[in-house]
């Protein structure tokens, strides 16, 4: 909880200051890094930079058909607009977790700390599937929805709500241990001072964890427009109509068109690293704060 | 501006655990009061109790004659320093006292000028004029303390509360803001309660200290009252050093074993008793009617007083006897001691 070191900063100088103590020598150093430095440009450097050279094959004008045709338009915007209900809908139901768990005590408190995580510990396929089995045409809740002229499988909806529950924990997550860690007596001292509940919330207790949660919005709305699995079940693919990003990249895909699929994935590619970025550059400036609340 | 306080039987429950059974206590107006206690003696959840951060399962606290259980925790109108003093990170110094001006409703909330000037006057009452622009974190602990102080009178509380106020700073710190709020306090005239363990502390600044242990308060009094009065075998053990001898009473006199060390008795409470001495009151002396001999094992010296660890026979622990400057005993010598002043209590 009170581990203040920073996560990358300890990576870095742990093996070094541990090596001379275990006496490995430098050959097995060297080997040790070399390792490592292949496995990365492997496995994560050489895709990335496959994204990019492919959606390129072809030249820019193909580059730019591939992301203004409107399908493409279609699913970027869908894309855009599921991300835009679903990360401020998580970010005020994760606060209002993180909240209820940080400062208050009460039965039942470990139990709704190991569901938030179950997000995390199902498959996405499964979580799809679970709201087709609620929703859809033969779910539970299909014949009243039906009665009532309502679709969320096959629709927005659907997506929307896979995507909730898919990216749920990114910023309760986030935001808990952060609170636990500061305790409520700030929140009292406002209290004793005359501020108003509201007051206390956005004057105190949300600057405090200011960066904590933008860390976790960070997180989850990169996931939220990436997530594929959950969002692949429920959407049905109909063109222009229920296919986001992830998707029309893989029936692009499909349909042997490499190049347009690569056009859109290097966008997808892009938010990535915008996100690697801020997220480095938070770490960098708020490790401190950020530290506390690192489990996954 | 400042009120009575009446904490009327007071009990309060944790879980399992009681915090407070039954804790009655009257403040007067402007008076300074320490609650003194063991960790886990309830004084802590007193004052909160008082502040209106927790409630009472049983019991009311009034404030003048008004009952605090009808008042928010706005309308109480208390300042509470916390024990980590919990200043806003995110706010600087002038932000951070002039927060409780700000958080009153539109039609009461000064103007900011007015919050400005509030806000330095305040500044210069805790001494730390021209701080208005920092942020907590660029101040010292005692600086932070004397903040947190300022922006608990910023609202003009009827009741000064404060949380181990020196509980989080170095000793030298720690002695100088006791001077300086024994004199603000003498200034401003808030009724003033604080927690705190030391009761070095709790004696040198209090009007009147209460010593609570296991929920219950053992006893309230002045700094001489409690220390050189002290009403229950645990204030004894609590304040200050003692030496503890298992005792019979018969007739005005307490034996130890066969042996007559104290005489003049007026409680005629016969049978087994424990009778309590501070070092101070131990003295060596030569051969006279009522002394307890002993063998003088350590000496060690605790700033200007000297200190003598001598073994009776008879007694497990050694006796702690503060020797007067002209007395140098060797290690090995036998003595004779005489209690000059002691605490008797009947064995429970």
């Amino acid at each position: 909880m009170s581990d203040t070191t920073l996560p990358s900063a300890s990576a870095s100088t742990k093996p070094r200051g541990t090596s001379r103590a275990r006496g490995e020598s430098p050959a097995v150093q060297i080997v040790l890094i070399a390792v490592s430095l292949a496995f990365l440009l492997l496995f994560l450097l050489l895709p990335l930079v496959t994204v990019f050279v492919e959606a390129a094959a072809k030249g820019w004008e193909a580059y730019r058909a591939a992301i203004t045709e409107p399908d493409a338009q279609a699913a970027i915007r869908l894309t855009l607009l599921v991300a835009a209900i679903a990360v401020p809908f998580n970010v005020v139901v994760g606060i209002a977790a993180a909240w209820a768990i940080a400062k208050f005590e009460f039965r039942g408190k470990d139990l709704l700390i190991s569901l938030i995580d179950l997000p995390f510990s199902v498959s996405p396929v499964i979580s799809g599937l679970v709201f087709v089995l609620l929703f859809g045409a033969q779910g539970y809740f299909g014949p009243w929805l039906q009665a009532n002229d309502l679709k969320i499988v096959f629709a927005l909806p659907g997506l929307i709500l896979a995507t909730v529950f898919v990216t749920f924990p990114f910023v309760a997550r986030e935001l808990i241990p952060h609170m636990q860690s500061l305790g409520s007596s700030d929140e009292e001292a406002a209290m004793t001072l005359g501020a108003s509940p509201w007051r206390v919330f956005f004057s105190v207790t949300l600057p405090n964890v200011k960066w904590s949660l933008f860390y976790g919005v960070l997180l989850c709305n990169a996931r939220a427009m990436g997530e594929f699995g959950a969002v692949a079940v429920v959407s049905g693919k109909i063109r222009g109509l229920t296919n986001t990003m992830p998707l029309h990249i893989e029936i692009l895909y499909n349909e042997y068109m490499g190049a347009a699929a690569f056009a859109v994935a290097s966008l997808l590619a892009g938010l990535a690293l915008v996100t690697l970025v801020l997220k480095t550059l938070l770490e960098w400036h708020y490790g401190d704060v950020i530290a506390a609340s690192r489990h996954h | 501006m400042s009120v009575a306080v009446t904490i009327e039987t007071i009990e309060k429950r944790f879980e399992n655990f009681p915090a407070l059974r039954g804790v009655s206590l009257d403040i007067q107006p402007g008076e300074l009061v320490a609650l003194l206690g063991p960790s886990g003696s309830g004084k802590t959840t007193l004052l909160r109790l008082i502040a209106g951060l927790e409630e009472a399962d049983r019991g009311r606290v009034l404030f003048g004659e008004t009952d605090t259980r009808e008042l928010s925790l706005r309308d109480r109108r208390i300042g509470f320093v916390f024990q980590q003093y919990a200043l806003f990170k995110t706010m600087n110094v002038a932000e951070n006292i002039g927060f409780g001006l700000k958080s009153r409703p539109r039609h009461e909330r000064p103007s900011k000028d007015e919050i400005r000037k509030r806000v330095s006057g305040l500044l210069d009452l805790v001494q730390l004029p021209g701080l208005e622009k920092r942020y907590p974190s660029q101040l010292s602990g005692g600086q932070r303390q004397r903040v947190a102080l300022a922006r608990a009178l910023a609202i003009e509380p009827r009741v000064l509360l404060l949380d181990e106020p020196f509980g989080a700073l170095d000793a030298k710190v720690r002695k100088d803001l006791r001077a300086w709020l024994r004199e603000l306090h003498g200034r401003t005239g808030h009724t003033t309660v604080f927690v705190t363990h030391d009761q070095e502390e709790a004696l040198e600044l209090a009007d009147r200290v209460a010593i609570l242990n296991e929920g219950r308060i053992e006893q309230v009094g002045s700094a001489d009252d409690v220390y050189d009065h002290p009403a229950t075998p645990f204030i004894c053990e609590f304040l200050g050093e003692v030496n503890k001898l298992p005792v019979k009473v018969v007739g005005s006199q307490a034996f130890f074993g066969d042996r007559p060390v104290l005489g003049g008795l007026s409680q005629n409470q016969g049978g087994p008793a424990s009778l309590y001495v501070r070092p101070q009151h131990l003295r060596i002396v030569d051969e006279t009617p009522l002394a307890l001999p002993g063998t003088v094992e350590h000496l060690r010296r605790n700033g200007p007083i000297r200190r003598a660890e001598v073994a009776v026979e008879g007694l497990k622990k050694r006796l702690e006897v503060d020797l007067a400057s002209q007395v140098a005993p060797a290690i090995g010598e036998r003595i004779r001691l005489r209690i000059t002043h002691g605490n008797l209590f009947a064995a429970a």
